[in-house]
């Protein structure tokens, strides 16, 4: 298409989307709305104490893991078990985006290990991608970022076996070529536990700063009332108290709350201290950068780190703004009623976890996006387990990627591997949601 | 020479190849630029990790995004 049509057909689309669009209509103004509180709420809650401190973490592995290291452990001559274990894990850090997890895979299919720790990595590569693994425990909780991780890691290694097994015999008349080792600079500028520490003091920074609120509250109302109990839950306008021995939960309007107080515990008292502990570990980091990185190092580390914000950001506020005015938050309705996510994928049952597998699959989801729609889907009613599912199937897979991996492999083993991956999605889903409840 | 960008359209390897031609620019050489985008013959190269830089049939850097001035070293 010509430049000039394609602007005629944009302003085009532009127009008609303004003029039939009904934003009139309560349902879509609500939806718009949505779609602002939950970009707020990320900005809010996500961006400057988790987001940015995640940014420089995969920043630091980018530029001081050395990636050549990693890879001569998936060449044709590495043993098996070691190159699936640094298949399924090498993810974290070799990549964060599709275009360097394929060809990758590809390399490590034709000129290297073979199909089991190929698909391995394939899997790993966008499942376990730190930034992901951050934002998942973040958003959705601690349980999912470890189920996501943990989950992430097994799959790839059962995927990755499966795939070798249910092939071997076309593997074993395929020749492979010696995996020709681009010059790369394998020179490590400082031993590897210096960079590990490094790494883990910015993970502890982002884990005390990000410490959780104690859920056993005392909370005093303007009125002189007290309650105690557990804390349930919390929006901007609400805080949700189980006083201790009942079952009933209060809804305590924020506005008449005079004071909280928590339980003494060692919780609590991390909780307490938490900014001054995370201030501990920012001072370690500077006495780290003053010892042991030159000042060039530094300003690769900030690029690199800047880099991942441009590239990530513009897609994340993208799909909340998505998510917001099609979900809503936990507790808003939105443009899609409730009734047809929780009619499809509410509750554990099989059929749930089997559609939120499927479609996670097929769908598309731009690095960390699965996260603002996986809440919204899980506030207008989607069970654990199919949500799990999703989050196993859904970065991984998309029609577009899977094209490109039959590129590789062919059809038979790219069918092959997609099943693979969906039945796999939807057991653990299942499994967890047992788990959980 | 011949200068070949392996990558497979990602702004990665979009930022290297405007990196390669203001390299080549500045330092005056004559040098056909050609970028490979497809995988199997990406892979062919014996390259993993993209984007890379491949000079007259050598592979002179994998996986980074290299400056103007690092490019322009890299040619001289």
């Amino acid at each position: 298409m010509s430049k000039q049509l394609r602007i005629f057909a944009i302003l085009a689309a532009a127009f008609l989307f303004a003029y039939f669009v009904p934003f009139g209509h309560p349902r879509v103004s609500a939806a718009i709305g949505e779609a602002f509180a939950m970009l707020q709420e990320y900005a809010r809650e996500h961006v400057l104490l988790c987001l940015v401190p995640a940014f420089f973490i995969a920043g630091a592995i980018a530029v001081f893991i050395k990636q050549g290291s990693v890879i001569k452990y998936l060449g044709s001559s590495a043993r098996k078990v070691v190159a699936y274990t640094v298949a399924s894990v090498s993810g974290a850090v070799l990549a964060v985006c599709s275009c360097t997890v394929l060809p990758l895979f590809a390399g490590i299919y034709k000129r290297g290990a073979g199909l089991g720790p190929a698909i391995a990595f394939l899997y790993s590569g966008p499942a376990i991608n730190v930034l992901a693994i951050i934002l998942t425990a973040r958003v959705l909780g601690v349980e999912f970022g470890i189920a996501r991780a943990i989950g992430a890691i097994l799959f790839a290694i059962l995927i990755g076996l499966a795939m070798h097994f249910l092939f071997r015999r076309e593997e074993q008349s395929r020749e492979q070529q010696a995996a020709a080792v681009a010059p790369q600079e394998i020179l490590e500028a400082r031993p590897l536990w210096k960079t590990a520490a490094f790494i883990a003091v910015m993970i502890g920074f982002l884990v005390f700063v990000n410490w959780g609120k104690p859920g056993s509250i005392s909370v005093q109302t303007t009125a002189g009332t007290t309650i105690t109990g557990t804390r349930v839950g919390q929006t901007s306008s609400v805080l949700s108290v189980r006083p201790t021995g009942t079952d009933e939960v209060f809804a305590i309007p924020i506005d008449t709350v005079a004071d909280i107080s928590y339980a003494p515990s060692a919780y609590t008292s991390i909780y307490e201290s938490r900014f001054y502990i995370a201030l501990g570990f920012l001072a370690v980091l500077l006495v780290m950068l003053l010892l042991w990185f030159r000042r060039p190092e530094i300003k690769e580390w900030g690029a690199s780190s800047w880099t991942y914000a441009k590239l990530i950001l513009p897609y994340l506020f993208g799909g909340v703004l998505l998510a917001g005015f099609l979900l809503g938050r936990p507790g808003h309705a939105a443009l899609i009623p409730e009734s047809w996510i929780s009619g499809l994928v509410g509750g554990n049952s099989w059929g749930a976890n089997a559609i939120a597998s499927v479609s996670g699959a097929l769908m598309y989801f731009a690095t960390l996006t699965e996260l603002p729609i996986l809440q919204g889907l899980q506030g207008a009613g989607m069970g654990d387990g199919p949500a799990l599912a999703l989050l196993l199937a859904g970065p991984a897979l998309s029609l577009p990627n899977m094209l490109v991996i039959r590129k590789v492999l062919g059809t038979k083993k790219t069918l092959a591997y997609v099943t693979l991956v969906c039945i796999a999605a939807m057991l653990t889903g299942k499994l967890f949601g047992v788990v959980v409840s | 020479m011949k200068i070949e960008i392996l990558g497979t359209g990602c702004p990665k390897c979009q930022q290297l190849l405007a990196n390669l031609k203001a390299a080549v620019a500045e330092a005056g050489v004559e040098a056909e630029i050609s970028k490979v985008e497809d995988i199997t013959k990406i892979v062919e190269y014996g390259v993993m990790m993209t984007p890379a830089i491949v000079v007259d049939g050598e592979i002179k850097a994998v996986g980074k995004v290299l400056t103007a001035q690092e490019i322009t070293a890299l040619l001289a």
